[in-house]
C-alpha cells in the first residue's frame, strides 16, 4: 500500500499553486452583485454615556442603509455577541465601556460616499472616568465589569505553599510586565453577508476571513434567533490569523448580516489596516509577581505567583486564556509547593483575545526570566539550575497531572544548546566582551512546554465530530470544519488520510470550511487542528474503509486504481456513505474544574531554544545573530510544513519580545499603522534552525503526533532577554518588549 | 491636461502584456484599479501605507507599491501583475522555488513577494544571503519568519533565472 | 481608503514652465512628485489637499550630472537613480547610504530627492547626508530661480523657505574632495523604518587637523540641521587627540528631540552622543588608514 505520500513526508502543499499565482480569492477579492458596503462609526471615547448621534447635514442619508441598537431591539434579535459570558454588545447600548466600540452600522453602494458618512456621524458622550490600569481595576473602586472586575479567577495549589519559604537558602522575587501584542495578519479582518428568503424562513450566509466556522455560526443564530440550517458560515481563503480571527470575525460578520437583513442586498464589510489594529482583539497584556524559593543546591521548593490579564471591556475568550496561562505558569520544572493565582482584570478597553499560546506565553515569560534572574542570584549557571529541577517521568506538574512519558528534559536541553553551539560561544563571548569594542555578545535559553488541545474537559464539551465520505469521482471526501490559513491544514489531513488508507494524495479530497458541508470538527485553535481534529479523520477514513470492505465494495490488498473503483461503485450504489467520528475523552484522563487539579491536557509538546545576540551598545539595538528551535512533538506529519511554523512562531515570539510595542492614549491604540508598529523584515530576522524529536509520540494524535502550532510562541522572548542578560551581566530586564529604549534605561537603572 | 474635481481621465496601460484602457479616477490608488477597473485581484492591500509591500507590482520594470501610486501616474505604463508572472502553465523559476520550498503559507503577501523575488533576480543574478534579504526587506511576512522565503530565492536563482530576463 | 478620490483634481504640466504657470495663477495646487509620502495620508483621509500637481512629465528634472566641482541633481532624480550613479557612489557615499537606508526597493524606485527634501519631515533620509556636503538647492517660480544653501531651506516643523509660487528643482553638492564620510540611521528596524537618529559628517583632514567638518543631524529637532555647536568643538583638534567628551557636550546643544511614537527624547539624546562618539573614533582610524 502506498505511503509514498502519507506521515512523515514532505508532501508539496496542495493549496499552494493558487497562492503562488494570484488565483486565491479572499474576501476583498469577492463580492455578490448588487452588494453594499457595510462600515462602522466607532466610540470616541474609552467611557462614557451615550447622549446622541448627530448626523451632519448635507449627506443623502436617507440612501443609506443604517442600523443602531435599538434597531435590534425593535426586531427582538439579541444584541449580544455569544461567548462564555455573553456581555458584549453588537453595538454599544446607552454606555460605552471602551474606545472604538462599535456604535452605529452604515451601508451604501458607493465606496467613497461611505466614508464621508462615517466621518459624518458624530457619537455625542459624556466621558466617563476610564479605568485603564490594573491596579484601579483590582482595588475596584469603580465597577468596569465581570465580578469585583474580574472576568475570571483560578487558583491552583499543591502541596504547602506556605510554609516552605521559611526553611528556603534562597528566596527571589520579581515582577514582570508582557505588553499586548497586535496578531498582524497581512490580510486584515473582512466579511460579507447576504440574506435570501427560504422554504422555512429568511437564510442568512456569511463568508470571510475566519478560523472558526461553527462559532461565527453560533453567534449569528443567537443573534437572530435562527435555526441552525438557516445560518450558513463559509470560510474563504484567509490570509493569516493567528488567533487574531477566533473571536472577533462573529461580530463583524453580526454587522455585516445586520446590514443586509435590513437593506435586503448583500454587504461587505472590510477593515482597513487603521481600523483592524485600533479595534480588533490583541495578546493580553500580563503581570506577574513571581516569588521561588530554592533549597541550597538550587532545587525549587516552592513557587507562587500572581498573574494578572489585562482583559478589556468584555469577557470574550479571557477566562480561557488565563486557564492556560495559569496552567504553563510553573513550567517545565517540578516544584513541590505551589501557588498560583491568576485573575483575568476588567478594563476600559478594547477586549483582548487569542493569540498564538493564548496565555502561555505571557506566564512561562515570567518564569524563565525567574530562572535566569534566580540563577544569577544563587550563583548557578542557568542551564546547570534548570538541569536541576526539569520535570521527569513520575514528576507531577502543578495541577498534580503525572508525567508519564519517558521524559529527557535535560537531553533536549544539552542538544539545542549543542545545536547553538552554546557553551563555545559562552566562552568566545565572555573574551570578546571584556576586550572593548560596541559590540557585546550573550547566549540565552529557554526550556517550556505547550499543552496540546482544550484544556480539561474543553475537549469534552467540543465534542468534535468529522466525517469522510465516498465521491462519485472514486475520491473520499474529508469533511471537517478546520480552517486552512496558511498552516497547511489540506495537506496534513490529506497526508494522515493517505496514510491510514494507503492511498496515494490525490485521492484524497478535502471539502471546504463550510457549515452547510461539514460537520462542527471545533474552533482551529489551541494546537489541536492534527492531535485532535486529525485523529477524527482518520478514524473516520478508517471506518469508511471498513464499510466500503463489509459493502463488498473493496477487497484486501488493493491499490490507488482499486481504491478509487471501489469508492466509485459504492457511491454509485450508496451515495457518499458518510462515516462519522466523534472525540470520546481518553480513557484515564481526570479534570477538576472547580479546583483546576489532574490532567490539564492530554499531552504537552516539550522544546528548549536557544539563541545569540549581539547588542549594540551604541543603540542599545539588539541583533538576534542565530537561533536554534529544538522540539519534542510526537511525530511530525509534514516536516517542511512543521519547520515553517516553527519558524514563523519564533518570528513571532521575537517580535514580542523586541520590537512590537502597542502605545496606547486614554485606553485607544494610537500607533496603529505599519509604519509605527514594527514588525521583523526579512533584514531584521536570522536563519532560524528547526530540529524535531519523535522520542514521546501522543497515544491520541495520527502517527503519534503531538500538537505544535503555538509552541514556538513561548521560548523566543525569555531566550533572548536571558542572552541580552549574558551579554551585558544586567539582570533586571523583566518587561516586554525589551525596546532599546527601555534597554538603555535598564542600563542607566542597573537594576539586579 | 488638467481635470476638474468629479473628473475621470482614460487610463492606457499594458498590464501583462495586454493592452487596456480604463476610466478612472486621476487620484485613484493603481493598486485599486488594478484590482477592480482591470479584473486583476491578485495584487493585495495588506497597509494602504506602502510599508508591508503585498500590492508590488513591476511599473516600467521596476518594483513599486502599487497603493503609493496614483493612477495618472500610470499613464503609459507597462505592469506587470502576479497574474502575469506564469506563462500559461509554465511557472516562473520563483514560483516553482516557492511552491517546492513552501515560501508561502497563507499567501496574503505572496504576490508581492514573488515579484519582488522575480525584480530581484532579474537585476542581480547571484545574489547571497544578505543581498536576497535586502531586496525582499519591503515585503513583510507573518507566516514564515522568511526562512522558506529566502531559501526559494536561492534555489530560484541557482535554477537560473537568467540575468536581465524581465518577468 | 479614505481619501475622497472622486474630489480630486489634478493636473500634469508637460514642462516645468507650464507647471510654474499653474502655480502661479491658482495656488492651492500640491506638487506631486514620486508620493511615497504624500499618498500615505492622503490615502488615510489626513491630507486637506484635493488638488494635485503631478511632477510626472517634468523630464528636464530628472538625472543627476556631474558639472564643474559639483554633481547636481533633478529634484525628480529617484532614491534608486542616486543609488546606482556610479559618480555618486564615488563622490558622495553619505547620499547613497542614506537612498540605500531608505525604506526597499519599491520606496526607492519612486522615491524622488526634491520630495524628500520638500516634504520637510525632520525624519527624513538625506537631509543629514546633504547638511554635512553642503548643498545647495534651487527654487523656481515665473519670477526667476535662486539658489540658496540648504541648511537655509527649513524654516520650522514641516515650513520651508518655498513660496506659494515655487518649485524645488535642483540639488546641487559641491564635491567634497577627499575626506572622511560618515553616516548612521538608526531606525526602529533594519528596512522600511522611520529614522530615530541620524547623523551624517564630513570632515577634511590636512597635517593632522580638522580643517573642515560638517555634521547633519536628523529626527533630533524639528528640522533637519547642522549640529553647530558640537563641529565648532572639533573643528582645527588634532585628530590624534579629538575631543570625544566635548563634542559629545557640545551635540546636546545642537539637539531639541521629543518623545514621540517612536522614541524618547531621552533615547534620542543619549544615541546621538554615542554615533557622534563613533564617527569621532572612525575619523581618528580613518586618520591612520590614510597615513
Amino acid at each position: 500500500m502506498g505511503t509514498a505520500e502519507g506521515i512523515g513526508i514532505s508532501v508539496a502543499r496542495r493549496e499552494g499553486r493558487a497562492k503562488l499565482t494570484g488565483a486565491s480569492r479572499y474576501v476583498a477579492d469577492e463580492g455578490w452583485p448588487g452588494g453594499l458596503w457595510g462600515a462602522t462609526v466607532r466610540a470616541p471615547v474609552a467611557h462614557g454615556r451615550i447622549l446622541g448621534l448627530r448626523f451632519e447635514p448635507g449627506l443623502p442619508w436617507e440612501e443609506f442603509t443604517i442600523v443602531a441598537a435599538a434597531d435590534l431591539a425593535a426586531m427582538g434579535w439579541r444584541n449580544r455577541v455569544e461567548s462564555i459570558e455573553p456581555d458584549q454588545p453588537f453595538l454599544a447600548e446607552g454606555v460605552i465601556n471602551h474606545a472604538e466600540e462599535p456604535v452605529l452600522l452604515l451601508a451604501h453602494a458607493d465606496r467613497h460616499l461611505l466614508e464621508r458618512a462615517r466621518r459624518a456621524v458624530t457619537v455625542e458622550v459624556e466621558p466617563l472616568p476610564a479605568v485603564l490600569d490594573l491596579d484601579e481595576a483590582l482595588a475596584c473602586a469603580q465597577a468596569v465589569g465581570g465580578r469585583r472586575n474580574l472576568f475570571k479567577e483560578i487558583l491552583i495549589e499543591r502541596g504547602d505553599p506556605d510554609g516552605a519559604w521559611a526553611g528556603a537558602a534562597w528566596v527571589v522575587a520579581g515582577e514582570y510586565r508582557t505588553g499586548a501584542q497586535e496578531q498582524l495578519y497581512i490580510e486584515t479582518n473582512g466579511m460579507s453577508a447576504r440574506v435570501d428568503p427560504g422554504e422555512h424562513g429568511p437564510e442568512l450566509t456569511v463568508r470571510g476571513s475566519l478560523q472558526c466556522p461553527y462559532y461565527v455560526h453560533a453567534a449569528l443564530a443567537r443573534l437572530f434567533g435562527l435555526p441552525g440550517e438557516a445560518v450558513r458560515v463559509i470560510q474563504m481563503e484567509t490570509g493569516g490569523a493567528f488567533g487574531g480571527k477566533e473571536d472577533y470575525p462573529s461580530i463583524i460578520a453580526g454587522h455585516a448580516a445586520l446590514l443586509a437583513w435590513k437593506a435586503g442586498r448583500p454587504v461587505t464589510i472590510l477593515y482597513d489596516r487603521e481600523e483592524d489594529m485600533a479595534c480588533t482583539t490583541k495578546r493580553h497584556p500580563s503581570r506577574s509577581r513571581l516569588r521561588t524559593a530554592f533549597d541550597a543546591e538550587g532545587r525549587l521548593l516552592a513557587m507562587e505567583t500572581d498573574f494578572l490579564l489585562d482583559a478589556g471591556a468584555y469577557t470574550t475568550l479571557s477566562p480561557v486564556v488565563l486557564s492556560r496561562g495559569a496552567i504553563h505558569a510553573l513550567g517545565p520544572y517540578r516544584c513541590p509547593h505551589v501557588r498560583i493565582h491568576a485573575r483575568a482584570v476588567a478594563t476600559h478597553t478594547p477586549p483582548n483575545g487569542a493569540f498564538r499560546g493564548f496565555g502561555a506565553p505571557q506566564s512561562l515569560f515570567a518564569m524563565e526570566r525567574h530562572m535566569d534572574r534566580s540563577a544569577a542570584r544563587i550563583g548557578l549557571d542557568p542551564v546547570e539550575l534548570r538541569r536541576r529541577n526539569l520535570l521527569r517521568r513520575g514528576d507531577r506538574m502543578a495541577t498534580g497531572q503525572l508525567v508519564d512519558e519517558d521524559l529527557d528534559l535535560a537531553g533536549l536541553m544539552d542538544r539545542a544548546l549543542a545545536d547553538l553551539g552554546y557553551a563555545d560561544k559562552r566562552a568566545e563571548y565572555a573574551r570578546a566582551n571584556a576586550g572593548g569594542g560596541p559590540l557585546k555578545r550573550g547566549v540565552g535559553l529557554a526550556v517550556f512546554m505547550h499543552g496540546c488541545g482544550f484544556t480539561g474537559s474543553g475537549e469534552t464539551h467540543l465534542a468534535s465530530v468529522t466525517g469522510v465520505e465516498a465521491q462519485a469521482d472514486g475520491r473520499v471526501g474529508v469533511l471537517a470544519a478546520s480552517t486552512e490559513m496558511g498552516q497547511g491544514k489540506e495537506t496534513v489531513f490529506t497526508q494522515i488520510v493517505s496514510e491510514a488508507l494507503g492511498i496515494p494524495n490525490d485521492l484524497v479530497a478535502i471539502a471546504p470550511a463550510d457549515t452547510r458541508r461539514v460537520p462542527n470538527s471545533g474552533p482551529t485553535v489551541a494546537s489541536r487542528s492534527t492531535m485532535v481534529v486529525g485523529r477524527l479523520v482518520q478514524d473516520a477514513a478508517l471506518a469508511l474503509k471498513q464499510a466500503l470492505l463489509q459493502g463488498q465494495f473493496l477487497r484486501e490488498p488493493y491499490d490507488g486504481e482499486g481504491f478509487r473503483a471501489a469508492v466509485r461503485a459504492a457511491h454509485a450504489a450508496r451515495g457518499p456513505m458518510t462515516c462519522y467520528a466523534e472525540y470520546q475523552r481518553p480513557a484515564g484522563l481526570v479534570w477538576d474544574d472547580v479546583h483546576y487539579r489532574g490532567d490539564a491536557y492530554p499531552t504537552f509538546s516539550w522544546a528548549c531554544y536557544a539563541v545569540a545576540v549581539a547588542v549594540d551598545t551604541v543603540t542599545w539595538e539588539v541583533q538576534v545573530e542565530d537561533f536554534v528551535a529544538r522540539q519534542e512533538v510526537g511525530r511530525v506529519i509534514n516536516p517542511i510544513l512543521a519547520a515553517g511554523q516553527i519558524e514563523g512562531g519564533v518570528a513571532q515570539g521575537l517580535g514580542w519580545a523586541l520590537w512590537e510595542k502597542v502605545e496606547t492614549v486614554q485606553g485607544r491604540m494610537v500607533n496603529n499603522q505599519m509604519t509605527n508598529y514594527i514588525v521583523a523584515t526579512a533584514m531584521d530576522l536570522p536563519r532560524i534552525r528547526v530540529f524535531f524529536e519523535e522520542n514521546l509520540p501522543s497515544a491520541m494524535g495520527p502517527g503519534g503526533a503531538k500538537g505544535l502550532g503555538e509552541l514556538p510562541m513561548d521560548g523566543p522572548a525569555p531566550a533572548v532577554l536571558g542572552a541580552v542578560q549574558d551579554a551585558l551581566g544586567l539582570c533586571g530586564l523583566r518587561e516586554l518588549p525589551l525596546t532599546p529604549e527601555r534597554l538603555l534605561a535598564a542600563v542607566e537603572e542597573g537594576a539586579p | 491636461m488638467t481635470t476638474q474635481p468629479g473628473g475621470k481621465i482614460l487610463l492606457s496601460v499594458t498590464v501583462n502584456g495586454c493592452e487596456r484602457a480604463v476610466e478612472v479616477y486621476p487620484m485613484a490608488r493603481l493598486l485599486d484599479v488594478l484590482r477592480e477597473e482591470l479584473g486583476l485581484p491578485g495584487t493585495k492591500e495588506g497597509c494602504g501605507e506602502g510599508e508591508c509591500g503585498a500590492c508590488s507590482v513591476l511599473m516600467d520594470g521596476r518594483l513599486v507599491n502599487s497603493c503609493l501610486v496614483p493612477a495618472v501616474q500610470a499613464q503609459g505604463a507597462d505592469l506587470t501583475t502576479i497574474e502575469g508572472l506564469a506563462q500559461g502553465d509554465r511557472l516562473h523559476p520563483v514560483q516553482a522555488a516557492f511552491l517546492a520550498h513552501n515560501g508561502a503559507q497563507c499567501g496574503f503577501c505572496t504576490p508581492g513577494m514573488v515579484l519582488a523575488a522575480a525584480d530581484l533576480l532579474a537585476r542581480c543574478d547571484r545574489p547571497g544571503e544578505a543581498d536576497i534579504r535586502a531586496g525582499l526587506a519591503g515585503n513583510i511576512c507573518r507566516c514564515t519568519g522568511y526562512v522558506r522565503i529566502v531559501d526559494a530565492v536561492r534555489m530560484a536563482a541557482e535554477a537560473g533565472a537568467e540575468p536581465g530576463e524581465r518577468p | 481608503m479614505r481619501a475622497d478620490v472622486p474630489a480630486c483634481a489634478v493636473a500634469v504640466p508637460r514642462s516645468l514652465r507650464e507647471a510654474l504657470e499653474l502655480l502661479a495663477e491658482a495656488p492651492g495646487w500640491r506638487p506631486l512628485a514620486g508620493g511615497t509620502d504624500l499618498m500615505v495620508p492622503f490615502a488615510a483621509g489626513r491630507l486637506g489637499d484635493t488638488r494635485f500637481l503631478s511632477l510626472q512629465r517634468l523630464d528636464e528634472l530628472r538625472g543627476q550630472a556631474v558639472t564643474a566641482g559639483a554633481i547636481t541633481f533633478g529634484a525628480l532624480a529617484t532614491f534608486t537613480d542616486l543609488l546606482r550613479d556610479p559618480a555618486v557612489g564615488r563622490h558622495l557615499p553619505n547620499l547613497v547610504r542614506s537612498a540605500r537606508a531608505t525604506g526597499a526597493v519599491a520606496i526607492q524606485n519612486r522615491a524622488t530627492l526634491g520630495g524628500n527634501l520638500a516634504n520637510a519631515s525632520p525624519a527624513a533620509d538625506t537631509p543629514p547626508a546633504l547638511l554635512a556636503y553642503g548643498a545647495e538647492v534651487e527654487l523656481c517660480s515665473l519670477r526667476g530661480a535662486r539658489w540658496l544653501p540648504y541648511a537655509d531651506f527649513h524654516t520650522g516643523y514641516k515650513r520651508t523657505t518655498l513660496a506659494a509660487d515655487e518649485l524645488l528643482t535642483r540639488v546641487r553638492v559641491p564635491l567634497p574632495g577627499p575626506g572622511f564620510h560618515f553616516y548612521r540611521k538608526v531606525g526602529t528596524r533594519a528596512a522600511q523604518a522611520v529614522s530615530k537618529v541620524c547623523l551624517a559628517a564630513f570632515a577634511r583632514v590636512e597635517d593632522g587637523f580638522v580643517r573642515e567638518f560638517r555634521v547633519g543631524l536628523g529626527s533630533v529637532a524639528p528640522i533637519p540641521l547642522r549640529a553647530l555647536q558640537a563641529e565648532a568643538a572639533v573643528l582645527g583638534q588634532p585628530v590624534a587627540a579629538l575631543p570625544r567628551r566635548a563634542a559629545r557636550e557640545a551635540l546636546m546643544a545642537d539637539l531639541s528631540p521629543i518623545d514621540d511614537l517612536r522614541s524618547t527624547a531621552h533615547y534620542r539624546r543619549e544615541v546621538a552622543g554615542n554615533v557622534l562618539t563613533q564617527a569621532l573614533g572612525e575619523l581618528a582610524a580613518y586618520l591612520n588608514i590614510v597615513l
